[in-house]
């Protein structure tokens, strides 16, 4: 017993010390979102319109005004990517965006307290990766999403509810590492469904 | 009459600027003691909801910024939070229904109070463990102590008491010849 008893100022430090270690490897900005498993919140918001092509060659923004909802999220995977022309880390995310949206992504965007104008120019400037952009001005589709920041990125499933959520910027190795594998996921679950349907 | 001289001079403490101006600031100084709290806490319709806002506001840790309350930070985040919970407060809310409210958008994380429940016990229990622990450990160790020094007033063996009296009485001779050639000096 009294042995036992001398061995115990080291069990202590090793748990400490294990603990801290533990510690050491956390991210303390990490923060899950409240929203995984819930559906995206309603909403009835205008679209910030889609570049396209006009005839002259010249790149214009289409399609404003039309009013966007919660319904938007129905029938397909996709990624809703928060952005806003004052956050600079969105810029950096961008060309990534292109990139991915290029390979067949669904992605809405999310314009979160932002100028329309000023968005509008910025998607005819570097391009737009989104399917849809809704137009949040005031930030209240921002808060029912818990959105503290952009850029944010969440996946949804084809019932349009949330399956994850990336705080910071897309790049190469969290889309390859962290998004695409879940976004496969959930592509191959609505494909089974689909075929499943079908039978 | 020495009522009227009092008031008198407090006026002349009023109308001299000098001394005025320094209750003013003095005065202003300790108003501003709970300056962190927040600007536009006027905004509010009554007393009551102004008071209750402090307190919620000082409750909430702010998402972006992990280690200020809502009532500290200066976050665009924030400043919505805040708008959030005055236009909460003047519907009418609850406290409940606004920490109901955040929690659904942001999760646990935002509260600095965090709930009493299944996953937060060994948080709220972990305190009062600790210290019955602490106070166990000692009423053991008192206890050990007591018995311990009655064992060894009555565990002493012959053997041990032949020798403590050989020492002892070893001890008296020594102490004689020192007095003994001490005196002899003297």
């Amino acid at each position: 017993m009294d042995r036992i008893k001398l061995f115990i100022p080291l069990i202590i430090f090793v748990v400490l010390a294990a603990m801290l270690y533990w510690g050491l490897g956390r991210d303390p900005n990490a923060m899950p979102s409240a929203l995984i498993s819930r559906p995206v919140p309603a909403f009835q918001l205008p679209a910030l319109g889609q570049l396209k092509d006009a005839d002259d060659a010249t790149l214009v923004v289409t399609g404003q005004a039309e009013l966007l909802d919660e319904k938007l999220f129905l029938g397909q995977v996709s990624l809703l990517n928060v952005w806003a022309t004052w956050c600079v880390s969105c810029r950096v995310e961008h060309p990534y965006l292109l990139d991915i949206a290029e390979t067949g992504v669904r992605i809405i965007g999310l314009n979160y307290k932002d100028e329309v104008e000023a968005a509008q120019q910025w998607l005819a400037k570097y391009g737009d990766p989104y399917e849809q952009t809704i137009s949040d001005p005031t930030g209240g589709l921002g808060l029912d999403l818990g959105v503290f920041g952009a850029p944010e990125t969440y996946l949804v499933d084809h019932l349009g509810v949330i399956h994850y959520k990336h705080i910071g910027v897309v790049d190469d190795r969290v889309w390859r590492m962290t998004l695409q594998p879940k976004y496969q996921e959930l592509r191959d679950a609505l494909a089974e469904s689909q075929s499943g349907n079908t039978q | 009459m020495i009522a009227d001289q009092k008031q008198g001079s407090y006026f002349y403490i009023l109308q001299s600027p000098f001394i005025s101006l320094r209750a003013v600031l003095f005065l202003l100084s300790i108003l501003c003691l709970p300056a962190w709290a927040v600007i536009e806490v006027d905004r509010l319709s009554s007393p009551e909801l102004s008071e209750r806002y402090q307190q919620l506001v000082a409750e909430y840790r702010c998402p972006k910024c992990q280690n200020q309350n809502l009532a500290e930070s200066n976050s665009p985040i924030s400043v919505d939070l805040r708008t959030e919970i005055r236009r909460l407060l003047e519907e009418g809310a609850s406290d409940a229904e606004i920490s109901d409210y955040l929690v659904a958008r942001y999760g646990e994380f935002v509260l600095y109070r965090p709930r009493v429940q299944a996953s937060t016990y060994l948080l709220w229990l972990a305190p009062a463990v600790l210290l019955l622990l602490g106070l166990l450990i000692v009423v053991f160790i008192v206890r050990r102590q007591k018995r311990g020094a009655s064992e060894s007033q009555t565990t002493l063996s012959e053997a041990e008491q032949a020798a403590l009296q050989a020492l002892l009485s070893e001890a008296e001779n020594t102490q004689d010849k020192i007095e003994n050639s001490s005196g002899a000096k003297s």
